[in-house]
């Protein structure tokens, strides 16, 4: 199997050093790797899953606008940062591993290196306050 | 295959006597086979070279792994560059922004340099390569980015069954305590699989590297870690802190040998010592 690109290598050891949750995806959006905050959205630990098809972790989230109606996949900020190869911010609510609705701001960017080659996306959840709650 | 080391330091030359062992030139590796040459990188020992060879032939190639000065300042003092006709292919890291032309330039213009890149006699080749693999003669080589402040390459390079992988600058644990599980996740490792020879960046001792987080490179248990995962047969210690006196190299290597568990020899770096693979 390859070896990552340098910049995706980087990404993870920041996300490592992160308090807030890091989602670390390839161009196809297959899940590369998440940290420890991040373990508490998906509900799974890293070290069990390893890296993650993008069929198998996307579905983990059911992203709702603020009137409850479900978010169209392609308004993610992931999402689109992996079709425009741009960076960007979005806050949508989701459902709580107790089954608890709460708003999340994401802001996603790109990994395009010095190679000049999209390798990826990163996306960082801010989570708000459990007083979100709708 | 062999090799010869032309200068072993980091930072900056220090060719003072407790330091004339292991030599005070910055980096520099001679590599040759049967019928062709290369030279990694450019610190002062390249100004070590049989220079009456090398003008003798067709072309001269010099792989630099970044533009950190102690792997270029040789070079504005390298004759080959400022003979007429000469052929000289220099090979680096790709930018950002700028070309590594406008970068070497940056060095080789005035006011640091009294003459401009574009003014040297030889006939100057420059290329950018980033993870990339190309032939130089017989040598195949492989580079790819690896983690050191700046665009930073580290290199892999075969001829027939051997390999030897060159990563002087380097600091692969930076934010992490040990070496990612799986292999694809670890920089540089793909560079030295199962190489015969690994001449790996080991500036700082375990107990000076807390303080010299994020200077891009590593402590000896790092480079001991990333050897022993990629199954190399033999690792050399590079790019020596220039603080670091003889002596005071050959108790870390001492006390290294003495933990060493490893099925790899693990050799010091020694400015004109010659290892033929």
């Amino acid at each position: 199997m390859a070896a990552h690109d340098i910049e995706i290598i980087l990404n993870r050891q920041l996300a490592d050093c992160l308090s807030v949750p890091v989602f670390i995806v390839d161009p196809e959006g297959n899940l590369l790797f998440y940290n420890e905050p991040a373990e508490q959205i998906l509900g799974k630990k890293y070290e069990n899953t390893g890296e993650m098809p993008v069929g198998k972790w996307s579905t983990v989230f059911t992203p709702k606008d603020q009137n409850g109606d479900l978010l169209p996949t392609g308004q993610l900020p992931l999402v689109k940062t992996l079709r425009t190869r741009k960076p960007a911010h979005g806050s949508f609510w989701i459902k709580s591993l107790e089954g608890h609705d709460f708003e999340i701001s994401v802001t996603a960017y790109p990994i395009i290196g010095r190679s000049q080659r999209f390798s990826g996306a990163v996306a960082i959840f801010w989570t708000n306050s459990e007083e979100d709650e709708i | 295959m062999k090799f010869k080391f032309l200068g072993t330091r980091g930072s900056y030359p220090s060719p003072k006597k407790e330091n004339s062992r292991y030599g005070g030139s910055t980096s520099c590796v001679e590599l040759s086979n049967h019928d062709t040459n290369i030279i990694l990188d450019a610190g002062t020992g390249i100004l070590n070279l049989y220079l009456a060879f090398y003008t003798q032939l067709p072309r001269i190639d010099i792989l630099l792994t970044h533009l950190h000065m102690d792997h270029i300042q040789g070079l504005a003092f390298f004759r080959p560059l400022f003979r007429k006709g000469m052929n000289v292919h220099i090979w680096g890291p790709r930018g950002n922004s700028s070309s590594l032309r406008a970068r070497l330039n940056q060095y080789l213009s005035p006011p640091l340099f009294p003459m401009p890149l574009r003014d040297l006699p030889c006939n100057l080749h420059i290329h950018e390569v980033a993870n990339s693999t190309f032939r130089i003669g017989s040598f195949e080589i492989t580079s790819a980015f690896v983690i050191h402040p700046g665009p930073t390459i580290g290199y892999r390079i075969q001829h027939r069954d051997k390999t030897l992988a060159y990563i002087p600058d380097h600091e692969p644990m930076i934010g992490s305590m040990n070496l990612y599980p799986k292999d694809r996740w670890v920089s540089g490792l793909s560079l030295c699989q199962k190489a015969d020879v690994l001449i790996h960046d080991a500036m700082y001792t375990n107990e000076e590297y807390p303080t010299r987080i994020g200077w891009g490179h590593s402590a000896c248990r790092h480079v001991l870690q990333i050897a022993r995962r990629a199954q190399v047969k033999k690792l050399f210690l590079f790019h020596h802190d220039p603080d670091h006196s003889d002596a005071f190299l050959d108790q870390v290597m001492a006390e290294l040998r003495q933990n060493n568990n490893s099925l790899f020899e693990i050799q010091l770096a020694t400015q004109e010592m010659e290892y033929e693979l």
